[in-house]
């Protein structure tokens, strides 16, 4: 009847577990209390879950991804409170069966469940602004790819109550992920985790390349397009060709695991060493897919908060033209050490080592568009500088390591370790964290507090520093990542520092909890009433703050890069019809929200052999699309007298509001000005 | 936890900085054999000449970001300069220029370094099978006809030529301070040359994780002279065990922090045997049915990437 | 399995028109040919997996021992003569001709409904006779890519028989037009596809 399920799936003999599992369920408890308590489930239901605007959903995103950066995280400290203590007779608190959970799910998480959505959250909210439209090509669908990723983000947790999760390493290399070493549910809970999550992506990636390629706002041509624009452009390019290889790999995995096949078996002529490359076929350029978005987000960053053009924005889009094809002819470096002839492995270290002449070059657009500029210290600059520091050590040491004679040392030391979260807590997260605190007062129409942001930059910089400078060292030490334990006492003052790294990067963690909950609390003094509070460039802070959920009330011509900048400029910004248009717009749908759910019941199912579930529930997701595909009332008219409505809200003052505009915003300018 | 231990912590922490800046006890810069010197040198080459660009990005992040802070109203201010030709042609040229350097360099050592080729000497090379199990090393010397669980042994300034298997998941064979280390795959032989040109025990581990035991997967690698080597052998000679495809499949057993293991002789298509054990199904070699492994004459499988088996 | 998801999906969303002058049918159809080239490079994925393992026997038969090239190539012009009548279909619809288009959609869902029945059968005498797909690595990977071929066959059958009902209860709107175009491109490129299995896996299979 519950296939492999049984009452002793639940881990109640280990108390960290069940301490987590009671500490969320009392959350849970309060939320639903509180939901319940104000009245809020409709509100809830209406304008969030079933919403496909493109900036809830974006929001949604972010939410769950910090939600998952905490569980994360919680992860980390434990890794790394586990090895500050491990030394010699001393085995710390973690048994290798639970370590090897936690860091496979660290790994999982904070790749696939806090980057991607963080990522994809910040392309929901500011990309369709960007380009002018009023959403994105297919918002159903929009939706629809947040549930699915919702499943997988609940898969993962779930298998923290119930069963366990993968033993084998983020990567789940075979033949240790095949049946005969790891039989239990992990690896079928990390394969249905991902699947779901993955499809999620790759509809994302579909989605807004249509976007961007079919609903530009009139005169916008390829090469006018902001630059965040353009880097997720290329993001959603490696998505859509890289996803699949993933959708197909772990496909293989669980025929193998499933089906008793042999693609990944060392019996019957399987070959493990074809899932990794096939993995790194995806994997590789996933790690584009996070970077490049937030290359975008520093050069809107830093070309806003100098007052500038961003320098060299055709070499840039370029670059990352070249970054994002060279992305797929990387691959091989990630297993230099796997006895591939000599020739193929420098071929692989030299294609690595190419990428890094288009970073290098954005790096310098960057610091050439500082130059000559006037560079106002905002919490987003300090990410940015952070960030140009930091990436270029860890691309340092990226090269470094793709230089195969060196890679034979260092390869799976944590100098690697050391090396890729340089860049994707110094490249990727920074970016993100940018961005959240950049485009925030769009979505919430509110800033976030400075000082507190500022707080949590330094403390992430420093703990970043503190925590994994040790670990190259350590690598030179010849210390293996994915130690339970270790004897050797000179490691481990070098760890308990990482220790603390980690602690400060907490300390990071809990400042910006804070600086949300306190923004929240004075949010009208930290209103935004211009939808320009930084002297924007570009579209999305031509309109109000939050925008109205049709985004723009007549759509913007565009001319040139820069658009909003060039309106403000000739006078034409904050221009009102004379009168308005109806707005198509697509009306909300719990469709997403129930195929999602469902999915995940189902992905449940196939993870503990429910077959019967299994089968109920991916006929339900079916049924749900068909019977979806028979509803023709999915839009609707926005009426002249409404928009009209909306739109005196942002202008009260009907006739003088050109000039009232204009004047606030250069105040704003010159008091951005004495802020530094 | 106790006050003790924290104290005990707290002292380790005082001579940290010490550390930090000596550096001695970091083992990949302190190579015991010349395949880690080469090493040693390339990382610290390509190391210099990627300061080159990194060593002036942050200055310049630095520099720029303070002298073109908006206070500072004396600095130049032009808003709309965002193209210059010679700038544009300096940042694509520079990285290109050491990018060549650094590709020339990558390709001739990723030829000299290649862990398959064998080391220039002119002293006949050592031949050691090493076997990763569940989690623990098995060493087989083919020549002299012994074997080892754990521990190896082997003259100075005397190539060593390792064939390397995997009895299950995937490990990587590992010497830091001797140099490279490779992949051990079920199913296919890597191979790897080492040399040690110091005498001394060094630590040997698996570098790629394969479950649960894999933190105390670790072995001694003694490099001694050549009568230290001969003493050694004897003494593995000396053990009461031998080991064959009858008790191979009790030593797979999966064991944690298995000691060191001598076996005075072993079968000489032990090797063989375990390479080929998955051709056709289930392992044969555990099922204990030998006919088929090893002595079947077909072919091993075919690698088309990246590993491959010679026999 | 997902590409049932994907097609409905698509289909559900033709529903949203958009404004500043793009045709929505015409977006639509490009986010669907968009998710074609995304389901090619999953089954080159799958086609180089099995480029890897085809010479990895293990002791059991390779193509040549158990491939009925007659047998297939019936299979493969119920395919090619599918892709015919699909395109009457589509001729018709243009037409705005409601009954001929679901006439030539009926014969197009019987071809392919034939085509799925004669690879059921030959999954089943092979396993049947022991060379499943647990039997070797080619077995494995045979199995695999043409089952996932079959797998989206039967997605667009199920698709094809939403589509007649659609057709036949609320004619051919924009909306239906729009969603038969789509499922054109995803039955012609089933075609192609089928046309490198039978290439690749059969005729490459038995001449070696």
């Amino acid at each position: 009847m519950f296939g492999l399920l049984t009452l002793d799936a639940v881990p109640l003999d280990v108390p960290i577990v069940m301490g987590t599992l009671a500490v969320v369920a009392l959350i849970g408890l309060a939320v639903v209390a509180a939901l319940t308590y104000y009245r809020k489930w409709s509100y809830l239901w209406t304008e969030w879950l079933t919403s496909v605007d493109h900036k809830k959903i974006g929001v949604m995103y972010i939410f769950v991804a910090m939600i998952m950066l905490l569980r994360g995280f919680a992860d980390a400290i434990m890794m790394r409170g586990q090895l500050a203590m491990a030394e010699g007779a001393n085995h710390g608190f973690l048994p290798p069966e639970h370590y090897d959970q936690i860091f496979t799910a660290h790994g999982v998480i904070m790749i696939i469940f806090m980057a991607m959505p963080f990522m994809v959250g910040l392309m929901n909210i500011a990309v369709p602004l960007q380009i002018g439209a009023r959403d994105v090509a297919f918002p159903f669908l929009n939706s629809l790819s947040f549930w699915l990723f919702v499943a997988g983000a609940i898969l993962v947790n779930v298998s923290l109550g119930v069963g366990e999760f993968a033993r084998t390493g983020w990567v789940a290399y075979p033949p240790l992920s095949e049946l005969g070493y790891s039989p239990g549910v992990g690896v079928d809970y990390y394969i249905w985790a991902l699947q779901l999550s993955g499809l999620g992506t790759l509809l994302t990636g579909v989605n807004f390349l249509v976007t961007v390629l079919k609903m530009r706002t009139p005169g916008m041509k390829l090469m006018q397009m902001p630059i965040f624009t353009w880097t997720c452009t290329f993001t959603n390019i490696l998505i859509v060709a890289s996803f699949p290889i993933l959708t197909a790999t772990l496909a293989l995995l669980s025929l193998d695991r499933y089906l008793d096949m042999h693609f990944f078996t060392n019996e019957l002529g399987g070959n493990a060493m074809m899932y990794i490359n096939l993995f790194w076929a995806w994997g590789h350029p996933e790690v584009y897919i996070l970077i490049l978005p937030a290359f975008g987000v520093f050069s809107e960053v830093i070309s806003t908060f100098t007052g500038k053009r961003l320098f060299g924005y055709t070499s840039m889009v370029w670059a990352t033209a070249a970054i994002t094809i060279l992305g797929f002819v990387v691959w091989l470096h990630h297993f230099f050490t796997m006895g591939s002839g000599a020739n193929v492995n420098a071929f692989f270290g030299v294609a690595t080592m190419i990428i890094s002449v288009p970073t290098g070059v954005k790096l310098f657009n960057w610091l050439f568009t500082i130059f000559r500029g006037r560079l106002h210290f905002t919490t987003p600059v300090l990410w940015t500088l952070g960030f140009m520091v930091t990436f270029t050590v860890g691309g340092m040491t990226g090269v470094l390591l793709a230089v195969p004679g060196a890679d034979y040392v260092l390869h799976n030391s944590l100098f690697l370790i050391a090396h890729f979260h340089n860049t994707i807590i110094g490249g990727a997260v920074f970016g993100y964290l940018a961005g959240f605190t950049f485009w925030f007062p769009k979505a919430f129409g509110f800033k976030l507090d400075e000082r507190l942001g500022k707080c949590a930059f330094w403390c992430w910089i420093t703990g970043f520093f503190v925590a994994f400078m040790p670990l190259y060292v350590l690598g030179f030490m010849g210390m293996t990542r994915r130690l339970n334990h270790y004897d050797n006492p000179l490691w481990h003052p070098y760890l308990i520092v990482a220790f603390f790294g980690a602690v400060l990067i907490f300390c990071g963690i809990a400042f910006q909890i804070a600086q949300i909950l306190v923004s929240i609390k004075n949010r009208d003094a930290l209103r935004d009433h211009t939808g320009d509070p930084w002297g924007g460039r570009t579209l999305e802070w031509s309109t109000s703050s939050p925008p109205p959920f049709y985004n723009f009330a007549q759509l913007p011509t565009v001319h040139a890069i820069d658009a909003f900048h060039e309106m403000k400029e000739n006078d034409t910004a904050y221009l009102r019809p004379a009168r308005y248009s109806p707005i198509h717009m697509p009306k909300n749908t719990a469709a997403g929200l129930i195929i999602g759910l469902v999915g995940a019941v189902f992905g449940f199912a196939m993870v503990w052999h429910i077959w019967w579930l299994a089968g109920l529930t991916f006929i339900a997701m079916v049924a749900t699309f068909v019977v979806r595909s028979y509803n023709q009332d999915v839009d609707y008219y926005v009426q002249p007298d409404e928009i009209e409505r909306i739109e005196n809200q942002r202008f009260p003052h009907d006739s003088a509001h050109t000039n009232n505009r204009a004047q606030t915003s250069a105040k704003h300018a010159q008091q951005l000005a004495q802020e530094v | 936890m106790k006050t003790e231990q924290y104290l005990g912590y707290l002292k380790r922490l005082s001579w940290l900085p010490l550390l930090m800046l000596g550096g001695c006890k970091m083992t990949l810069l302190d190579p015991k054999g010349q395949v880690g010197v080469d090493e040693k040198s390339l990382i610290i080459t390509a190391t210099l000449l990627m300061l080159i660009v990194v060593i002036p990005v942050i200055v310049m992040t630095l520099a720029f970001a303070w002298k073109y802070r908006a206070s500072n109203t004396k600095a130049t201010y032009k808003p709309n300069w965002a193209h210059s030709t010679p700038i544009e042609l300096v940042v694509w040229l520079v990285p290109c220029a050491i990018v060549a350097v650094l590709g020339t360099i990558t390709w001739t050592t990723t030829h000299e370094l290649d862990p398959y080729r064998p080391l220039d000497s002119d002293v006949k090379p050592i031949v050691i099978q090493a076997v990763s199990l569940d989690w623990k090393w098995l060493f087989i010397y083919p020549e002299q006809g012994i074997a080892t669980v754990n521990e190896i042994a082997f003259p100075t300034d005397t190539p060593v030529s390792f064939q390397i298997t995997s009895q299950n998941a995937m490990n990587s064979f590992f010497i830091p301070q001797l140099g490279s280390q490779i992949y051990s795959m079920a199913g296919m032989q890597t191979k790897l040359h080492l040399i040690a040109n110091h005498e001394g025990s060094f630590d040997g581990l698996s570098a790629n994780f394969s479950g649960d035991g894999f933190s105390d997967m670790k072995f001694k690698a003694i490099a001694t002279s050549q009568k230290g080597f001969d003493a050694w052998v004897s003494k593995v000679k000396a053990a009461p065990t031998q080991l064959d495809q009858n008790n191979y499949p009790q030593l797979v057993k999966p064991s944690e922090k298995a000691p060191v293991q001598y076996f005075a002789a072993v079968s000489p298509t032990l090797y063989h045997s375990i390479l080929m054990q998955y051709m056709h199904g289930p392992s044969t070699l555990l099922d204990g049915n030998q006919a088929e492994a090893g002595m079947n004459s077909k072919q091993p499988m075919q690698m088309p990437m990246n590993a491959s088996i010679k026999e | 399995m997902s590409t049932a998801i994907l097609d409905s999906q698509h289909d559900a969303d033709s529903a949203h028109e958009h404004d500043h002058g793009h045709d929505s049918g015409d977006m639509t159809v490009f986010g669907f040919w968009l998710y074609l080239m995304t389901d090619c490079i999953l089954f080159a994925s799958v086609f180089a997996t099995y480029a890897v393992l085809v010479n990895h026997t293990a002791g059991g038969p390779s193509g040549k021992d158990i491939f009925e090239l007659p047998y297939v190539l019936v299979e493969t012009a119920l395919l090619l003569v599918s892709s015919c009548t699909y395109g009457m279909a589509m001729l018709a619809a243009h037409k705005a001709d409601k009954g001929k288009t679901i006439a030539w959609l009926f014969l197009t869902f019987l071809c392919g409904l034939g085509f799925i029945g004669m690879e059921i059968n030959e999954f089943h005498h092979l396993i049947a006779e022991g060379f499943g797909p647990n039997r070797s690595a080619f077995l494995s990977s045979f199995f695999t890519l043409v089952g996932m071929h079959g797998l989206h066959v039967t997605a667009g059958l199920v698709w094809m028989v939403v589509m007649m009902a659609q057709v036949y209860t609320r004619g051919l709107t924009p909306q239906n037009t729009t969603r038969l175009s789509c499922l054109s491109l995803f039955w012609h490129f089933l075609d192609i596809v089928w046309i490198c299995v039978f290439t690749v896996v059969y005729l490459m299979g038995v001449a070696q």
